[in-house]
């Protein structure tokens, strides 16, 4: 059986690897999906993104704040089907305050640099997914989930 | 792209494109040695197979199905039965026919040949591929050729190389296979030089058959044996065989022949051409720079040398001698033939009859210190015949993969199990316990009047139904001896029988249909002449199919008299009745009864796992064992109370089925177990049943709780826990 240190150990380091995940959104039951440069706190509980608020994606989760975020390692390869890994992570999002202060935004600076003007313009909101669930799938189809909040 | 090499155009940094077997042939050659008439087939050929085809994709996604740690020996051999069923379906791409058929064409000029595996990585004396993968005698004609490369480029995947491939620590992932084609020579004597005995590093050894060296290699033909000092070139012993049989070359392939009075009196080597072979491999140690296991044959007029290698040094530990004995498991059809006489005529009879015997002895008569001379007694039979167990039963499964891989290899079916239809509505003896605990629910479901005395507890007297159900209790009681007396066994029995009276198992009538019709295409995909060994390996596949299962119940029921006596020891002593008794702690008991100030260790069971709620498995990945798909509610049997818990509708969650408790079975929806293959007892009892059911599922018992609402998919092999029931 899977241990619960083991496995955020797991995916701590996924998501230190990886810079891009896919964001899943929806209004009015039309789903869409877009790539989103994120960072995550150590409690893995807050993943943190930016986006303009002229996209759909912004869109949508003014409309409805469910949403997705899938962060793999797949390299496109053959292997991927018994080395990826990929974990589907369910939550709420909420738009943060932008402050020099605010601990989410430097965690997403440090990580991304080269995105510091980017979030700093006025008509790009910075926004957390409160992860409630992550669904974590690895040798294809083995499915663990780590619910944060029991 | 160098497809075919012929042994003058080998040079030595060739080793990765020509494998380990052709490499020391070119050499031999090349120094002018006798050697046939031979050519290679490069591992490129193999690797383009691989990647056109797309095999190689297909065959690392069933490799990784699982963690290699985690699978035991009999889901490895499924995995690679489900591979090598992947080459034999895939033809050949035309991309490599054509270059390959000409070279062939031209070599064979008419003439038989052997088809030999040439591994890659057999180059130093610390790897040996000897006897992992395929050789193919007297094969005639390119296609048949061709078709024989594709099962020796299957062999690099058998259940033995993948072993030893790990062992070694050679990646299997990576592994490849080149191929000799070398013409048949007509052996009249053949055998193995051992440069140096793994025994006494002063002595070499030679053996020795007549006929072909195929007979000597598989332990069909027992050889002759001579020891010879190294130093002095002496034979220091002769050891002869007891000479009846030799295998020589048929129209196709090989038979087995008795030999004439002559050659039975006579060791099928000559003093002076003992000597003549260990001069021969004294100079090939020095070609090769260290000492070489020989393969060779004399034909009617001369030496000739069929191969060359390193002998290995292997560690010795454990974990090899675990492998040894598994690879044991691989017999010949002639050794399953004569260990199924052995099994039908003796073992089971004696197990019978021993566990009857010891029924009929009065352990209530007996003083104290006869009872603990008794339950010393028992342990010691019940030890014995898990020895024979080991030594006999195990081994005989084996009959069931022999057909398996003839199967696949001839009919190519779609699915790598399809043959254990042919196996599957035999009678077995847990089935037919079934059908007896059906009849008596039948009964009950039937009376009214009956069905509510017995709701009241009790049962009719001086009835035929009472007798039976106290039979059936007798006959199930095993699993449940020293925790339940019989008079509540016989109360929960009723119970379970309510229960089961709600349930008619059908039978999968399709099956019975199907059987017939496979059983021709098997037959059909035979040439004529094989029509009658292939009716006995499916007669030999039965029995063994069968065989497989029953021997669990003879052995439970020996193991069941020495609970009694250790049931008996309960009832005398206090100690005793607060052990928790099973038949490995007979000697404790013994030492109860013989010493009333004797106190035993304590046991405390193992504490099941807390489970982390934080941490929820969803989808647990086995191996799909019986087709089918099947939601409800799980229920876990650890121990064997739990399974008279069991409701219509639920799926069996367990460690292990052992066919003694499968009595539940008719009442399961689907089944989920642990332990994995396709031929354990839980598997073929799904199919006979016609369940949905995935093996080899880790921890299945201990993720899964009783109540989950679980779905069982039998033919991808996934468990999926339902989080909302949770």
């Amino acid at each position: 059986m899977e241990k619960r240190t083991d496995l955020r150990r797991k995916l701590k380091e996924l998501f230190d690897k990886q810079r891009i995940g896919v964001l899943s959104t929806q209004k009015k039951n039309r789903p869409y999906a877009s790539l989103v440069a994120f960072a995550v706190t150590d409690d893995l509980k807050s993943f943190v993104f930016a986006t303009p608020r002229t996209t759909r994606k912004y869109s949508n989760i003014i409309a409805s704040s469910r949403a997705a975020l899938l962060i793999d390692n797949r390299s496109n390869r053959m292997s991927d089907f018994r080395r990826a890994m990929a974990v589907t992570v369910v939550g709420t999002v909420r738009e943060l305050r932008k402050s020099r202060k605010s601990r989410l935004i430097q965690l997403y600076t440090d990580k991304h640099s080269h995105l510091e003007d980017f979030i700093k313009s006025p008509t790009c909101a910075v926004l957390c997914l409160e992860a409630k669930t992550l669904h974590v799938v690895d040798r294809f189809q083995h499915v663990v989930e780590l619910h944060l909040n029991k | 792209m160098k497809l075919i090499y012929h042994l003058s155009q080998i040079k030595k940094s060739d080793q990765k494109l020509v494998g380990g077997k052709a490499s020391a042939l070119a050499i031999m050659a090349q120094e002018k040695l006798p050697v046939p008439k031979t050519i290679c087939v490069s591992t490129i050929a193999y690797n383009v197979f691989m990647d056109e085809t797309g095999l190689r994709a297909q065959v690392l996604m069933e490799y990784h199905r699982k963690p290699f740690d985690q699978m035991r020996w009999e889901e490895i051999w499924d995995c690679s039965l489900r591979i090598q069923n992947m080459f034999v379906k895939t033809p050949i791409p035309s991309t490599l026919v054509a270059p390959l058929s000409e070279e062939i064409d031209n070599f064979l000029d008419k003439r038989a040949v052997a088809v030999r595996s040439s591994a890659v990585g057999e180059d130093s004396a610390s790897a040996s591929f000897a006897g992992l993968h395929e050789s193919y005698l007297n094969v005639k004609g390119t296609q048949e050729v061709l078709e024989h490369i594709k099962l020796v480029w299957a062999s690099t995947w058998s259940d033995a190389a993948i072993l030893y491939r790990k062992e070694i620590g050679l990646e299997v992932e990576k592994s490849s296979m080149a191929v000799v084609i070398q013409e048949l020579v007509q052996g009249q004597e053949s055998g193995v030089i051992f440069g140096r005995s793994p025994v006494d590093k002063s002595k070499a050894v030679i053996e020795a058959v007549y006929g072909l060296n195929q007979g000597l290699v598989d332990g069909t033909v027992q050889p002759d044996r001579w020891m010879i000092d190294r130093d002095s070139g002496k034979i220091v012993s002769h050891t002869p065989a007891c000479r009846a049989k030799a295998i020589v070359s048929a129209s196709r392939g090989v038979k087995i022949i008795n030999l004439t009075a002559e050659k039975r009196n006579k060791p099928p080597l000559t003093r002076h051409k003992v000597k003549q072979l260990f001069i021969l491999e004294k100079r090939l140690a020095k070609l090769f720079g260290s000492d070489q296991d020989v393969e060779w044959t004399f034909d009617e007029f001369r030496l000739r040398l069929l191969q060359s290698r390193p002998i290995t040094a292997i560690a010795k530990n454990e974990q090899i001698d675990d492998r040894k004995w598994y690879l044991s498991l691989n017999r010949s059809f002639d050794n399953l033939v004569s260990l199924r006489t052995k099994m039908e005529k003796e073992i089971i009879p004696a197990m019978v009859s021993e566990a009857e015997s010891l029924k009929r002895i009065d352990l209530k008569r007996m003083t104290d210190e006869e009872l603990a001379t008794e339950i010393s007694r028992r342990s010691d039979i019940c030890e014995k015949w898990k020895k024979q167990y080991w030594d006999f039963c195990i081994p005989f499964a084996h009959g069931v993969r022999l057909f398996g891989t003839v199967y696949n290899r001839t009919v190519k079916p779609e699915d790598p199990y399809e043959f254990l239809e042919l196996l599957a509505g035999i009678t077995f003896k847990s089935v037919k316990r079934n059908e007896k605990l059906q009849r008596l629910a039948n009964k009950l479901k039937e009376d009214k009047s009956l069905r509510e005395l017995v709701r009241s507890g009790k049962l009719p007297e001086d009835s035929i139904f009472s007798e039976e159900v106290a039979a059936l209790s007798e006959e199930l009681g095993t699993p449940l001896s020293g925790m339940i007396n019989p008079a509540q066994l016989q109360a929960k029995m009723v119970e379970f029988m309510i229960e089961i009276a709600e349930v008619r198992h059908v039978k999968k009538q399709q099956k019975v249909r199907t059987k017939s019709s496979l059983e021709k295409r098997f037959l059909a995909s035979m040439p004529k002449r094989k029509h009658a060994f292939a009716s006995q390996l499916m007669d030999l596949a039965r029995a063994s199919y069968r065989l497989r299962d029953d021997d669990n119940i003879y052995l439970g029921q020996i193991d069941r008299q020495l609970l009694d006596a250790i049931q008996e020891a309960s009832n005398r002593s206090v100690t005793v009745s607060k052990m928790l008794l099973d038949i490995s702690r007979a000697d404790e008991v013994v030492n109860c009864l013989r010493n009333p100030n004797y106190r035993p260790e304590s046991r405390k069971s193992k504490p099941i796992e807390v489970r982390d709620k934080q941490v929820l498995p969803r989808q647990l990945m086995g191996q799909p064992a019986g087709a089918g798909y099947a939601t409800g509610s799980a229920r876990v049997i650890r121990k064997a109370e739990d399974l008279f818990a069991f409701k219509k509708g639920e799926i069996l969650v367990c460690d292990a089925i052992d066919p003694n408790m499968t009595f539940v079975v008719p009442l399961a929806s689907a089944i989920v177990e642990r332990r994995g293959g396709m031929l354990i007892h839980g598997a073929i009892i799904a199919r006979e049943y016609g369940l949905p059911c995935v093996t080899g599922v880790p921890d299945a018992d201990k993720i899964i709780s009783t109540g989950h609402q679980i779905t069982v998919d039998g033919y991808l092999g996934i468990i999926t826990i339902n989080r909302n029931s949770v």
